[in-house]
């Protein structure tokens, strides 16, 4: 075997390429990929992220989400099927609905989140950071469903920003204008069937396309195309990370660990320490993890996931006093760090990032339930030059970023107040 | 209607606006008065052609200052800065330089002239941001005065001198050096390459009626250079929507906090009644009271035009007729078909921050030789930005709006200023042909222009002589001296008039400074961590 060819097979096996990765690849000029649930995902196509963060905030962002995890499941019972695995109740859910949800184990400690698309009558969708077909499949028992795991065959498209129904009307007409938040349509775009949802993970205006992998590349380049007038410019997954802080999302293995990956039980959580509880129906037929919800309902609520707001006077006056200036990062901090009441660490931040658009930083943070309202004085450690100091911080409500464009139909192009 | 106030604001420009916000959140009953149409004075949107959104004046934002933006919760209220990415500089022989973001990326072009000078230009940027953290306090304070001798006013003085002294030797000669000499002298000891002295020299005459190699320039130069956003110095930015996006975001706070805001509104008058401010009257008769009168608009307008020379004290007035304004700048806002290409350097990506047309320094001093003798630069130093490539509001799909910040335009042409409508067109001119010997193409590409000459300034914005600073940041017109020696404190012979515009401590700009810390100075309140606002006097 040749030396080069010997070395391709090392490097061949993991990540791999998404049906994106043609496109991506040639744009990425930096170089810089990440693994994404074994997929090569982009952090940021130019030298640093700034360009594309400002993109998604003011005109509009395409980013691959394929890596994600998907589930397609068809058949008459997949009401129940959904309503049996996950904390929501979805014997109601009408075709073109679309919801987010998480699922708990039998100890309603959180396994993942996702969303539950349902097409039409017959055919639904789950997506997830993890792989879930299993979990569905062993719940399915005796229900009259088909599962498919389409991870590999379904590629994803996220069209965010606030211009983002000016391009896709440009693919799409009047579908882009009727389309409401959290709702689903199938179209046609070129020669393509889409699957188009009105979701994101960026808390902004925003839909995501869901095709063939063979279709991949053509709807890639008629997006780009639609989004060239007005700005739109590829995102990766750097930019994302700060998006969804902003939008207050949490995030699989970092604002909680699954329980699949937990080692101590200290490392898992349930949907109402993530401050899940608006999705949560436990009157209703048993589903996996209510007995232990039930429980933990009555006995009270340990801990929560809140918005923190480290206070900028105090942050800028920690470094005054070692002769620098307040400097930070376009990126979210993923370190987590001691949260501190009177100098007493009661909790942890999970990710941490300046918002360059609300100027605020800020930070996910878990809390005990006493000092989750909003207000609360508490205090984040910050490192500055090596030396662990607190700063003040206060918890404030989430989504910290959540402008009327992200919901209102039709989906109207936010200008700035005049 | 209502007639009675606690504050009446003249003007809507942003630093009247921020001073309205400031006393509103402090419960004060407040009305702020627009003689325009629109607000945001200098700092406005005007969508001059349908489709065509112009940041009609002032079109960049650096000095804004952050606690106002945290202070008045600006973002809330539709504030969104975008950063300028990069600094173009296209040259007549073919190369060009663009100077990034990104340091790796910066070095290898300056490289491309000087190898010496891409080894130093990071540290030079250090040197100035070290200075910029040191005048800071400055900037957002009350100016100190040197002679009081009040504690609170002495420990002020003391901490800022303790800054000072703590620098190292080398920094302490620099800023000495900042100081007292030319942008050109100052970047001749850093650098050999025309290329890089050229285009960083401009920020040193911006808004004054000097040339790059008049003393004292360097000073100027580091006003611009601590432009700050999220705490990095050096940073420029664009409004979404254009710069009147800044003042219509603190209008909405200023309205959010209760304060009353009223637009095509001119004032005829500051009534004045045994020397204290009682309140205004309108163009149109209207008399309104007020406990205390803010003006917003520049020294000049506000004693010599709302006041009355009369009701002032001679030796005020005559430093008052000392205090310069020399507008030395145009403005020139085009609609385009489509992006223009350089012939330099084809592309989009160098085109997001700014563009300077300052090819060599002697071609600035020429530009300058120009409007010594009394008329605008045949080849004047241009300031370009694209803002629609950043910003898609401000423009229709697919078209792009062009600014151009022209210098020298000379306010005194030397058929005197009322000659400027006869050469307006002449002036628009110029800056086009000057842009086409870069662009290939780019007189076909003008859909639209408007052309602002210093009169336009004056007469459709009223800054007097079309000084966009209301009145020349120059070293002896700035801190205590701005605008006058003895009122530099925002407080005026006229008791409870108030100075709150550009013309004040510490000076123009979309910093917000002025108006805020009048603000404060007239609650009272520690305006300040560095030095303690004394109040009026």
């Amino acid at each position: 075997m040749e030396v080069e060819a010997w070395f391709r097979t090392l490097a061949d096996t993991m990540p791999v390429p998404t049906a994106f990765a043609a496109r991506t690849h040639a744009l990425a000029t930096s170089l810089a990929f990440k693994e994404w649930a074994g997929c090569h995902a982009v952090r940021h196509y130019g030298a640093y992220p700034d360009r594309e963060y400002y993109a998604l905030r003011t005109a509009a962002t395409v980013m691959d989400a394929t890596p994600l995890y998907k589930v397609d499941v068809r058949g008459p019972d997949a009401a129940r099927l959904f309503s049996r695995v996950t904390v929501r109740d979805f014997t109601d859910f009408a075709p073109g609905r679309v919801a987010y949800t998480t699922w708990c184990d039998d100890r309603g400690k959180v396994m993942d989140d996702g969303t539950v698309m349902r097409f039409d009558d017959e055919r639904w969708r789950l997506t997830s950071a993890e792989p879930a077909y299993g979990w569905l499949a062993k719940h399915a028992r005796g229900l009259d469903v088909e599962l498919c795991d389409v991870s590999r065959e379904v590629a994803a498209l996220a069209l965010q920003g606030p211009y983002a129904r000016d391009v896709l009307a440009r693919l799409v007409g009047s579908v882009a204008d009727e389309l409401r938040y959290f709702r689903a349509r199938e179209t046609r775009v070129g020669g393509s069937d889409v699957l188009i949802t009105r979701t994101g993970y960026t808390g902004d205006l925003g839909y995501e396309l869901w095709v063939e992998n063979a279709d991949a590349p053509d709807l890639w380049d008629a997006v780009l195309e639609a989004g060239r007038p007005v700005g739109l410019l590829p995102m990766g997954l750097d930019v994302l990370d700060i998006a969804r802080v902003e939008a207050g999302y949490m995030l699989h293995g970092v604002e909680y660990t699954s329980a699949r990956d937990a080692f101590i039980p200290r490392q898992e959580s349930t949907p109402y320490e993530l401050s899940l509880d608006w999705m949560v129906t436990l009157e209703r037929e048993p589903f996996v993890g209510r007995a232990a919800l039930v429980a933990e309902q009555r006995r009270g609520v340990a801990k929560r996931l809140v918005g923190l707001e480290i206070d900028w006077d105090a942050y800028e006056a920690l470094l005054e006093g070692y002769g620098l200036p307040p400097a930070l990062a376009t990126a979210t901090c993923r370190d987590g760090v001691p949260v501190f009441r009177r100098g007493k660490q009661i909790g942890y931040a999970t990710s941490r990032t300046w918002s360059p658009l609300l100027k605020r930083y800020l930070a996910l943070a878990h809390v005990p339930d006493g000092d989750a309202q909003p207000g609360a004085e508490l205090e984040i450690e910050v490192t500055v030059e090596y030396e662990r100091r607190r700063c003040t911080a206060r918890v404030v409500p989430l989504p910290f970023f959540d402008p009327p464009r992200k919901k209102t139909t039709p989906a109207l192009t936010a200008a700035p107040a005049r | 209607m209502k007639t009675k106030y606690d504050a009446i604001v003249v003007g809507g420009g942003h630093n009247g606006l921020a001073c309205a916000a400031y006393l509103a959140k402090a419960g004060k009953d407040v009305l702020v008065l627009e003689r325009r149409h629109v607000l945001g004075g200098a700092a406005v949107s005007e969508e001059v052609f349908p489709g065509f959104t112009f940041s009609v004046c002032s079109y960049v934002v650096s000095l804004l200052r952050p606690w106002i933006i945290r202070d008045l919760e600006l973002p809330r209220f539709g504030l969104e800065l975008i950063p300028l990415e990069s600094s173009f500089l296209p040259l007549p022989d073919g190369r060009s330089l663009c100077r990034w973001a990104n340091a790796g990326d910066t070095r290898r072009e300056i490289a491309a002239f000087s190898a010496k000078d891409a080894e130093i230009f990071p540290e030079f940027g250090r040197a100035m941001s070290k200075i910029g953290q040191f005048v800071k306090p400055v900037i957002d304070s009350p100016a100190p005065d040197p002679g009081s001798f009040s504690p609170s006013e002495l420990a002020g003085l003391l901490r800022l001198g303790t800054r000072f002294r703590d620098a190292s030797a080398d920094a302490m000669d620099f800023r000495l050096k900042l100081l007292t000499m030319s942008a050109v002298d100052l970047l001749d000891e850093w650098f050999e390459s025309e290329a890089l002295k050229a285009p960083m020299s401009v920020s040193g005459i911006i808004g004054t009626f000097l040339g790059v190699r008049s003393p004292g320039t360097a000073y100027v130069l580091l006003h611009h250079y601590m432009g700050e956003i999220d705490g990095a110095f050096r940073s420029w930015g664009f409004a979404r929507g254009g710069t009147g996006s800044v003042s219509n975001s603190i209008a909405a706070a200023a309205r959010h906090f209760g304060a009353e805001i009223r637009t095509e509104a001119p004032v005829a008058r500051i009534v004045v009644e045994g020397g204290t401010a009682k309140g205004v009257v309108l163009q149109d008769g209207t008399e309104l009271r007020a406990t205390d009168v803010v003006s917003g608009c520049d020294p000049h307008r506000t004693f010599l035009g709302f006041v009355g020379e009369e009701l002032l004290p001679d030796d005020f007035t005559a430093q008052l007729r000392r205090f310069r304004y020399r507008g030395s700048s145009g403005k020139v806002n085009l609609a385009l078909d489509r992006l223009p290409e350089f012939a330099c350097r084809p592309g989009a990506d160098h085109l997001r921050g700014d563009i300077a047309i300052a090819p060599s320094i002697g071609y600035l001093d020429r530009a300058y030789q120009d409007a010594k003798a009394g008329r605008f630069s045949e080849r004047p130093y241009i300031n370009v930005v694209i803002p629609s490539l950043v910003d898609p509001t401000v423009a229709p799909p697919g078209k792009h709006v062009m600014s151009c910040f022209v210098q020298y335009a000379p306010y005194e042409l030397a058929d005197g200023p009322a000659a400027w409508p006869a050469q307006r067109n002449a002036f628009g001119d110029a800056v086009v042909d000057t842009l086409a010997e870069y662009i290939p193409g780019f007189r076909e590409s003008i859909l639209h222009r408007q052309v602002l000459t210093p009169w336009d300034l004056e007469q459709e914005f009223g800054l007097t002589e079309g000084n966009i600073f209301h009145g020349e940041l120059t070293l002896e017109q700035l801190a205590f001296q701005r605008p006058v020696a003895g009122f530099a404190r925002y407080s005026t012979p006229v008791r409870h008039l108030w100075l709150a515009g550009s013309g004040a401590h510490p000076g123009g700009g979309i910093m917000g400074a002025p108006g805020a810390l009048c603000a404060k100075t007239m609650l009272g309140k520690r305006a300040s961590a560095a030095i303690t606002a004394g109040g009026g006097r």
